[in-house]
């Protein structure tokens, strides 16, 4: 495996552990979970059971458990000391998602809002 | 006194300081995969800006098919399970190369790029039957952002297999030097990160998308 950090300070996102065991099962626990997640987002996507406007919100936190799930379990991130550089980075590119995903959809959500149709728009000149 | 100085601060002591901290800059082990997570969480920012187009322009079909006409939902489960076993797989040739263990890395490097050629020839064939249907990225802003996103996931996946490919082969001419391993660890953190992006395009544009 590559060269170990000598004092053991950090530790490369996704670099296996010592133990052949732990990993394994590492890799396992996480499949396991996110087939789960997997499976209850397409059942949640389908079913009729539950209240129609709550499904959308609901699946964007599977997928956002999934993701942790994907981080932890198979990118090796954790909260430990030798993670700390792995884990800022993660919440820096989190941040940025946010920014430009909310930033985008409420202001062009805003702007749609605003825009008449363009009927509108030739009634107005039409009205000189 | 000087080593007393030296454990505080005040003097240089006659050390050996780099300017990089007492224990000098990190192992290439620890530099290179920290880059690389760099550039991997940076593309992820590249796919926001796109999802954020899909998310805006989503209703934009100027008449022409939407995404419950055109998406089939049993497809993509097939799709999404394919790349979830790759990624799984990956970590299993992980595993294997940190023991130097050229059958296995090898056999689960093989089945972790044919379960990715899995993944991008149903994703070829959606495409193509979209666009055969009319219902290519000229039809609308919706197709347009639609095919940018997911045809941008595909390209990753597609340039994510040419990379196994090349790994597999510098593994077995050059065997288990640190830096091919550094490389393969490189190629792991890219194809687990595909896989979160895809749970955010099935999230986003395949289920709630077609949402009733």
């Amino acid at each position: 495996m590559t060269e170990a950090d000598p004092e053991g300070l950090n530790v490369a996102p996704g670099a296996p552990h010592d133990s052949l065991v732990s990993e394994t099962i590492s890799y396992v626990i996480g499949l396991g979970l996110a087939l789960l997640l997997t499976g209850v987002s397409f059942w949640v996507a389908s079913t009729s059971l539950l209240w129609g406007p709550g499904i959308a919100v609901g699946l964007v936190v599977l997928a956002i458990a999934q993701m942790g799930i994907h981080l932890v379990f198979f990118l090796h991130i954790t909260s430990g000391p030798d993670n700390t550089n792995n884990v800022l980075a993660l919440a820096f590119g989190v941040l940025i998602v946010l920014l430009v995903m909310i930033g985008t959809i409420w202001i062009m959500a805003h702007l749609a809002a605003n825009m008449g149709p363009p009927e509108a728009l030739t009634n107005l000149q039409m009205q000189h | 006194m000087t080593s007393e100085a030296a454990t505080i601060g005040l003097t240089h002591g006659g050390s050996e300081d780099t300017g990089l901290g007492h224990r000098g800059p990190q192992s290439k082990g620890i530099v290179v995969p920290y880059g690389f997570w760099l550039f991997v969480l940076s593309d992820i920012v590249l796919f926001s800006t796109l999802f954020a187009t899909y998310a805006s322009l989503a209703h934009a079909t100027d008449g022409g098919p939407g995404a419950a006409q055109l998406f089939d939902r049993n497809l993509v489960a097939v799709e999404t399970i394919a790349l979830l076993l790759s990624s799984f797989v990956c970590g299993l040739a992980m595993i294997a190369a940190k023991r130097a263990n050229m059958v296995w890395t090898q056999a689960w490097l093989v089945l972790t790029g044919l379960l990715g050629l899995v993944f991008l020839s149903i994703e070829l064939y959606e495409f193509t039957s979209m666009i055969s249907e009319g219902a290519g990225p000229q039809r609308s802003a919706f197709l347009s952002s639609f095919f940018t996103l997911v045809g941008c996931h595909g390209a990753h996946v597609t340039a994510g297999l040419l990379w196994i490919g090349t790994m597999m082969a510098q593994i077995w001419a050059k065997g288990f030097r640190q830096d091919i391993v550094r490389r393969l660890l490189c190629l792991s953190i890219f194809w687990h990160a595909l896989d979160i992006v895809w749970v955010a395009i099935f999230t986003i544009v395949y289920l709630i998308g077609t949402l009733p």
